[in-house]
């Protein structure tokens, strides 16, 4: 039976880790992530597993890296300017198709910036981030449930597909407290990794490496990586609707801006307004034919983001023109509110929406 | 009838392959080095190496063994992540002078540190090669380099950095030594210092640190047989040649 508890998303997802048969943990202090360190540092010694508290993000994420090059389970956290400094290792793991698990609790930006939530970071999760022709898989929970839960399936998508795999959420999430229950599973079964660094013994060497000087082995294995992805973006897109059968506007928005979406959906919808929301849970691959559909029978898209319409790009290429899109965004740390997004709900006048109002949002003035 | 007896052979942890490395580099000599002291402590099945960002990037092609690449200086951080997910495997890293000094500093520092049980191979020639020649960390003063044309200056460029002697500093490290290609007792001295290394680490679960002073005749700018004149009259003076911890203790010049 599963222990239902209280906890932080950012204790949610180190536990999500530790039952899914995490090996390693390696952190570096960075405000609002820093319940997870702890956590990590507490909890894995006590399950028989590895924590290291390395000396930066550059030293952290090459430890990932070596204990996922090992062919165990191996995480990292860390927050927007520490995100930034891993991208080059994140690129490695990418190349050498190393299984791992990075998880950004947003800050707001950009430089420092302030320890406020944002989703500001949605281009380099979901384009690549670091160099080079590569993506990473990108959850993003929009609950303290689904910190644990997803937390879970990133390890098992990373050793099925070989790739890291992003947590993406932010510092209003990771901080929040909600009940949650914890899987009681048996951690994942771990994929046999033939091509582990576990000692030669009765094999030929292996080799990790992403370096490749022989013209045109480098294009085979880019190649061979957009396959991949392909296959992801084909099996593994995941998203929730809410009141999408007979919606006539479609919020779209997810993490912490879908949970204030579900308020300004109920609002709306006591209200007589027909709304309903789409929730991408997986960022790369994006719901794009979904989202489509969708668009074809409605009258608006809104798109709701704590950033200045970073994922509002994707929903323009998905919607490509079949309706109007309107965007809600604030930046800096700065959260939309459920009034800030029933204000810009469009207005039916013969069967059009109704242009006198100035749509765009507050942080594009 | 007479018998052949093979007393000079390929160690079975070096692969049979053509080399990449210029004419008198130091690599070389060093891979294979390493080759047999796995082969003689019979680790070849458990030894896991990383190679470097820098001449030393293909040098898992020359080994028969486990080896990870790293981002340029990593090394310790990734050996770091085996090693300690993996506790009974001996796990090694080998770097180059920009890799273990210049970009990897504080990964080196804090690995040694920590007394990570890993080896570290350092394999210092005063100068990148693979970029093509510019300023190393280890630099000698008034060497000149493609960044330094008129030769390292001292006031602007600072003095080469002393490996040894920083990590000597630290308290965990089991062994420590630096040692060079100086004649045929030098490279005997870099067998037996490498074999040292790894026995700190299987033995006593230490972190070892084994320096190499070696020729790069291209970019110190000199005839191979000059190249390893300047390692002994001049790097080695700068560089002393000697154990500095040995079984955890400081051992006095």
């Amino acid at each position: 039976m599963s222990a239902r508890v209280l906890m932080t998303g950012n204790d949610a997802i180190g536990e999500g880790a530790i039952r899914a048969g995490c090996d390693g943990y390696y952190g570096y202090p960075i405000t609002p992530q820093n319940e997870l360190t702890a956590y990590m540092a507490r909890h894995m010694p006590e399950n028989g597993r590895v924590f290291v508290q390395a000396e930066s993000e550059l030293a952290a994420i090459n430890m990932v890296f070596g204990t996922a090059a090992a062919g165990k389970r191996a995480m990292t956290s860390s927050s927007s300017p520490g995100i930034s400094l891993k991208q080059e290792g994140i690129s490695y793991l990418a190349g050498c198709q190393l299984p791992a698990v990075i998880v950004n609790v947003q800050r707001a930006g950009p430089g420092l910036g302030d320890i406020t939530p944002s989703q500001a970071d949605y281009f380099q999760a979901t384009k690549g981030g670091g160099h080079g022709d590569y993506h990473q898989i990108v959850l993003a929970p929009a609950s303290v449930q689904e910190m644990h839960d997803l937390t879970i399936r990133a390890f098992v998508l990373a050793d099925r597909y070989r790739t890291p795999v992003m947590i993406l959420t932010d510092g209003r999430l990771g901080q929040m407290m909600e009940p949650l229950e914890l899987s009681d599973k048996p951690a994942p079964r771990v994929p046999q990794k033939k091509w582990a660094l576990d000692g030669a013994k009765g094999r030929k060497p292996n080799i990790i490496r992403s370096l490749y000087l022989v013209p045109g082995q480098l294009e085979a294995i880019n190649h061979a990586l957009q396959d991949k992805y392909r296959q992801i973006e084909q099996k593994e897109v995941d998203y929730e609707e809410r009141l999408t059968d007979d919606c006539e506007v479609l919020l779209v928005a997810y993490g912490t801006c879908a949970r204030l979406c579900t308020g300004a959906l109920k609002e709306a919808r006591a209200a007589g307004r027909r709304v309903g929301l789409l929730r991408p849970i997986t960022l790369w691959p994006y719901p794009y034919a979904r989202l489509r559909e969708l668009s074809t029978r409605v009258r608006q898209v809104l798109v709701v983001e704590m950033s200045s319409g970073q994922m509002l790009e994707d929903v323009r290429l998905a919607v490509d023109g079949t309706t109007r899109v309107d965007f809600v965004g604030r930046m800096g740390g700065g959260v939309p509110t459920q009034s800030e997004v029933l204000r810009h709900l469009c207005r039916r006048t013969n069967g059009r929406c109704r242009d006198q109002r100035k749509l765009h949002n507050r942080g594009r003035k | 009838m007479t018998r052949r007896i093979s007393i000079y052979r390929r160690p079975e942890a070096l692969q049979d392959t053509q080399t990449h490395y210029c004419p008198g580099c130091g690599h070389g000599l060093v891979h294979k080095v390493i080759a047999e002291v796995v082969d003689k402590l019979g680790i070849r099945e458990r030894t896991i190496g990383i190679a470097p960002v820098g001449c030393a990037v293909l040098a898992y092609f020359y080994w028969n063994f486990d080896v990870s690449e790293s981002a340029h200086g990593r090394v310790p951080a990734v050996a770091t992540g085996i090693k300690r997910v993996l506790p009974d495997r001996v796990v090694f890293g080998y770097q180059g002078d920009g890799d273990l000094a210049a970009i990897g500093m504080g990964e080196t520092i804090h690995a040694a540190n920590r007394g990570e049980a890993i080896t570290t191979i350092f394999i210092n020639n005063a100068v990148y090669g693979m970029t093509g020649g510019q300023m190393a960390p280890t630099t000698l003063v008034g060497q000149k380099t493609s960044t330094t044309p008129q030769g390292r200056n001292l006031d602007t460029e600072g003095p080469p950095i002393r490996m040894c002697e920083l990590l000597n500093t630290l308290e965990k490290p089991h062994y420590i030594e630096r040692v060079a290609f100086t004649g045929i007792a030098g490279v005997r001295r870099i067998r037996k210092a490498i074999e040292n290394a790894f026995l700190a680490q299987i033995e006593h679960n230490a972190y070892s640190f084994v320096e190499v002073l070696s020729p790069c005749p291209i970019y110190q700018r000199r005839s191979p047989a000059d190249a390893l004149k300047f390692v002994e009259e001049q790097m080695a003076v700068y560089f002393p040649v000697r154990v500095f911890r040995q079984d955890g203790k400081v051992v006095n010049a």
